[in-house]
């Protein structure tokens, strides 16, 4: 297995929350201190190069408007991590495709830093989540049509090696794509897709993409990987290895148990803290007409969705949302996540949120890499294709 | 005698199909309903049936008209109407639009007025009237529901529905609508940039009807640069009534209409 510390580089120093309606879309920037971000932005990369230096791979993100997460370019802040890390590998995930209005431009970063980073980049396409919507003033309905235009034209446009070629689609129109650089990775990096329903994970399977999962806990995300593995079957496509499956979890690991819940807490800030009036969770078109009914109607739909809105630790770890305790109680945690869903190859490991400090986020992540990562390599014993 | 049709019908335009109510006899009367759909129990509904041949199509995605892949623009639908009046062999035909169905009308309107009489916009949007900072019209998806009621109805407690009394059919159309208005005025938001400079091309007798407490595109500053735009048109407000008069002051609401019908000169 493969495990990569992530970070949203949040902004956590903010007003009591009584202040504010909304940590997303409409919080005044006033409340950012640009003194104390650019202290936060050079704490943050240190902690993703001491990723590396521990053997842990690195991931990226981004959203907008927000002070969950101040990566409002995951191509910026990965471009350094090619420069300041030499081996780790590196997963942006992701490039919200069906927000970003020139999906060449993406095709064009992307090959940039696959490039300099000489091969090490994986490329995630998502979504976005409901709340990028309002922030990017993207249209929300017919999303996942523009989503797989935008999808086609990037890999087209890394694939194309004989001079221009010509794309005038539904959503995108370019007469001469013809990205300089192109990919160090032959014929294009891996590719990676967050998924929640079984309607995106057939997609994904039939790609043969990495399908990401977050936060889904056992049930959700057991579906989704086991439509992904009967989609494959079902077209006589080969069985996926592990490698194909990422499961994305607030992890952290102390000493004793007492240390990885206090250091976990700290953690849930991320979900305690995602303050989002109405309008921002479920603009129109989002989500499926049956899923906007049945809210409508008070039934909250899946149990997960009861999970974030009450959140408690206990009721994350039980989840299997949050793994957090001493070295052994982490490591029977996600092996009991593992076998639940039929294994998975990647382990996204948001380990830094809120008020958890620079001390206390190294040493999560050094004992997780010493204590728990080298008895979850053992599950894949010939290493990570 | 008034004929009152409880159940709407079908129509198939090049393809697209529509739910239609379809009401009285007489001079053909095209409605387009706005953000609020159109429920056939609306009171307006027969009052207006009295009067002429209601032909009130649900647009695609809303109601029960399925969603149609060829269309997701405002103009995709001017276009779609105006074959309707051509396919029905309509002449002479008031057109009455609601809200983001004014903007169809409008738009409908400058492309060709062939097959017009009159033309009846009840607080339409569709124009831009500011400068680029001026949110002319209200961000609907970026308020909170109570808020949009407030703008939208004189009396907001008009617009609270106790979702646990609706069937699901019910809960599916308002979802649906929803999500249509979303696929049609999203962006640029509820208008055309082009629209508003268009606007001279309509020739028929034309009347702008405004709810006086609209508060979500005011009859003072928007109502009025629509009227500006069209020449000869005439702005009238019903009183106690917000963005959607029809609704709120529906024996209003057809009386001014009617009045309309009468005037020679528009």
């Amino acid at each position: 297995m493969r495990a990569w510390h992530f970070s949203e580089n949040a902004y956590h120093l903010l007003p009591d929350a009584k202040e504010y309606d909304s940590i997303r879309v409409t919080l005044p920037n006033r409340y950012y201190d640009p003194k104390l971000g650019a202290d936060l932005y050079h704490r943050y990369i240190d902690e993703w190069v001491i990723a590396e230096d521990l053997g842990l791979e690195i991931m990226v993100n981004e959203h907008h408007e927000t002070a969950t997460n101040l990566n409002p370019s995951g191509p910026i802040i990965m471009g350094i991590l090619a420069r300041e890390t030499k081996k780790a590998r590196l997963l942006i995930l992701g490039n919200p495709i069906a927000n970003r209005r020139e999906p060449v431009r993406v095709a064009e970063e992307m090959a940039m830093v696959d490039v300099y980073s000489r091969g090490r980049l994986e490329v995630g396409f998502v979504r976005g989540v409901p709340y990028e919507i309002s922030a990017g003033n993207h249209r929300p309905t017919r999303m996942m049509e523009r989503f797989w235009e935008a999808h086609d034209l990037i890999v087209r446009a890394w694939t194309s090696h004989d001079g221009p070629f010509n794309w005038e689609g539904k959503y995108f129109h370019h007469r001469q794509v013809n990205i300089w650089p192109r990919p160090y990775q032959q014929p294009h990096p891996p590719v990676w897709i967050t998924a929640l329903s079984p309607d995106s994970a057939r997609q994904v399977a039939e790609k043969g993409y990495v399908v990401a999962c977050f936060l889904t806990g056992f049930q959700g995300t057991k579906t989704v990987f086991a439509t992904y593995r009967a989609r494959r079957a079902e077209l006589g496509l080969p069985a996926p290895n592990p490698d194909r499956f990422a499961y994305a979890a607030l992890v952290y690991t102390g000493e004793t148990d007492e240390e990885g819940l206090a250091g976990a807490r700290k953690l849930m800030w991320y979900v305690e803290a995602n303050k989002v009036p109405l309008q921002f969770t479920n603009p129109p078109g989002y989500q499926p007409i049956a899923a906007t009914v049945n809210a409508m109607k008070g039934a909250s739909g899946a149990d997960i969705f009861k999970l974030f809105q009450n959140p408690t630790l206990e009721g994350f770890m039980k989840n299997g949302l949050v793994f957090a305790g001493n070295p052994d109680s982490v490591y029977r945690q996600i092996m009991k996540m593992y076998e639940y869903v039929g294994g998975f190859g990647h382990l996204l490991i948001m380990g830094k949120a809120g008020f958890l400090d620079h001390e206390e986020t190294v040493k999560g992540m050094k004992l997780f890499a010493r204590e728990v990562y080298p008895r979850l390599k053992e599950l894949t014993p010939g290493g990570m294709p | 005698m008034m004929q009152s049709v409880s159940e709407s019908g079908w129509l198939n335009v090049h393809g697209v199909q529509l739910e239609v109510v379809e009401r009285g006899e007489g001079r053909p009367i095209l409605l387009l309903h706005g953000e609020e759909g159109l429920d056939p129990k609306s009171s307006f509904l027969d009052l207006l049936a009295a009067h002429g041949r209601v032909m009130a199509p649900s647009h695609p995605g809303f109601a029960h008209s399925p969603d149609a892949e060829t269309i997701d623009t405002i103009d995709d639908l001017a276009y779609l109407y105006l074959d309707l009046l051509a396919e029905q062999g309509f002449h002479e035909v008031t057109l009455i639009g609601f809200s983001l169905g004014g903007w169809v009308a409008a738009e409908m309107a400058v492309k060709s007025t062939d097959r017009l009489a009159k033309l009846i916009l009840v607080d339409p949007v569709g124009i831009k009237v500011g400068d680029r900072e001026t949110r002319d019209i209200p961000d609907i998806f970026a308020l909170r529901p109570d808020e949009v009621a407030r703008l939208q109805y004189h009396d907001p407690a008009r617009a609270v529905v106790d979702y646990t009394t609706l069937s699901d059919d019910a809960l599916t159309v308002i979802a649906r609508n929803r999500e249509a208005v979303a696929l049609y005025g999203w962006e640029p938001y509820f208008h055309n940039p082009k629209l508003r400079q268009r606007l001279h091309r309509i020739n028929v007798p034309t009347l702008l009807l405004w709810g006086a407490s609209d508060r979500f595109v005011t009859p003072g500053y928007y109502g009025a640069a629509y009227r500006d735009a069209i020449p000869g048109a005439r702005l009238a407000v019903i009183e106690r009534a917000g963005h959607f008069p029809h609704l709120e002051q529906p024996q209003a609401f057809v009386e001014r209409v009617c009045k309309f019908f009468d005037s020679v000169v528009g």
